[in-house]
């Protein structure tokens, strides 16, 4: 691939090496211990009855919870710019946060099961998944921004 | 130290890596994931750099353990997908999709998010587990002996 550095495009470092990282925490999860790092289902099952923890894998699933949310709270403390501001109303979230919980569940997977490792692992259910998602996600966003005439 | 617990060591280092990757990479903001979105705004597209390296990197790490039996740490690759494209997949894909496009949220971020001491990401989270709840409540026959993956 040939990338001109010119004024108008520079090399999206922070995005390709955050990129990494993600593939990087997917691969380790894969290598290691033959899972999924699909984030929908590890806090579904890490939240539900005993029967979704069947194997005994409530351990893992809260651990990589626990330090998802301490690289938030380390990054919060450190980068104090890197702050969160809402990002919706609170009936927004709430909506929001149902859908997905519904979605990811009907559909087997988020961003990173379907999107990165379904994706990477070049399975056609999770390229449809992804696409799906995508061009949905791209509708509503654009909807609601026309809507309430604002991105925040 | 048994392998319940080496599991769960990997599992902190695969969750540190990818909460720092959200986090340098700008997705941990749900503001970033909606100037992505909203493609009529002040589109950012910047966002594809970040799932493209992320495809890329576990799709090596994919390609270059395909040939091995079984994880180091584990007796078994865990997959078990459903065979086909089918109503649930598009139609839950969909659902998610018109969901994530109001907040810019998905689970990976909102977990991030919650660390921070977001308070938005804890109204997402706890109704982002009603709904998946809601949906193992209703479909139960889906949990009866097969193991979770996503």
């Amino acid at each position: 691939m040939n990338i001109e550095t010119t004024a108008s495009f520079a090399v999206p470092w922070p995005e390709l090496l955050g990129g990494g990282l993600i593939g990087l925490g997917a691969a380790l999860l894969w290598a290691f211990n033959g899972r999924v790092m699909g984030i929908s289902g590890i806090a579904s099952a890490a939240t539900w009855t005993e029967r979704s923890d069947a194997q005994g894998d409530r351990t893992w699933r809260l651990s990589f919870l626990a330090a998802l949310a301490f690289a938030g709270w380390f990054a919060a403390r450190s980068l104090p710019t890197s702050g969160i501001a809402p990002s919706a109303g609170w009936i927004g979230l709430a909506i929001s946060g149902a859908l997905v919980g519904i979605g990811t569940r009907l559909g087997g997977g988020c961003t990173s099961g379907h999107g990165v490792c379904g994706v990477g692992r070049g399975s056609t259910r999770s390229i449809v998944a992804t696409a799906t998602f995508v061009a949905f996600g791209i509708l509503s966003a654009t909807s609601v921004h026309a809507w309430s005439g604002g991105t925040p | 130290m048994n392998a319940t617990w080496v599991r769960a060591v990997v599992a902190v280092a695969s969750g540190l890596c990818c909460g720092a990757g959200l986090v340098l990479s700008g997705m941990s903001d749900p503001r970033n994931v909606l100037r992505f979105l909203d493609v009529l705004g002040e589109w950012e597209p910047r966002l594809l750099f970040v799932m493209a390296s992320a495809v890329a990197v576990f799709g090596l790490a994919y390609v270059s353990v395909a040939r091995r039996r079984a994880p180091l740490f584990a007796p078994v690759f865990s997959l078990f997908p459903r065979p086909r494209i089918d109503v649930p997949l598009v139609a839950g894909a969909a659902v998610f999709g018109i969901g994530w496009g109001i907040s810019g949220f998905c689970p990976g971020p909102s977990v991030v998010a919650l660390g921070s001491g977001s308070l938005g990401a804890v109204v997402f989270v706890l109704c982002f587990l009603l709904g998946s709840w809601a949906v193992r409540l209703i479909d139960e026959s889906a949990l009866r002996g097969v193991p979770d993956v996503r």
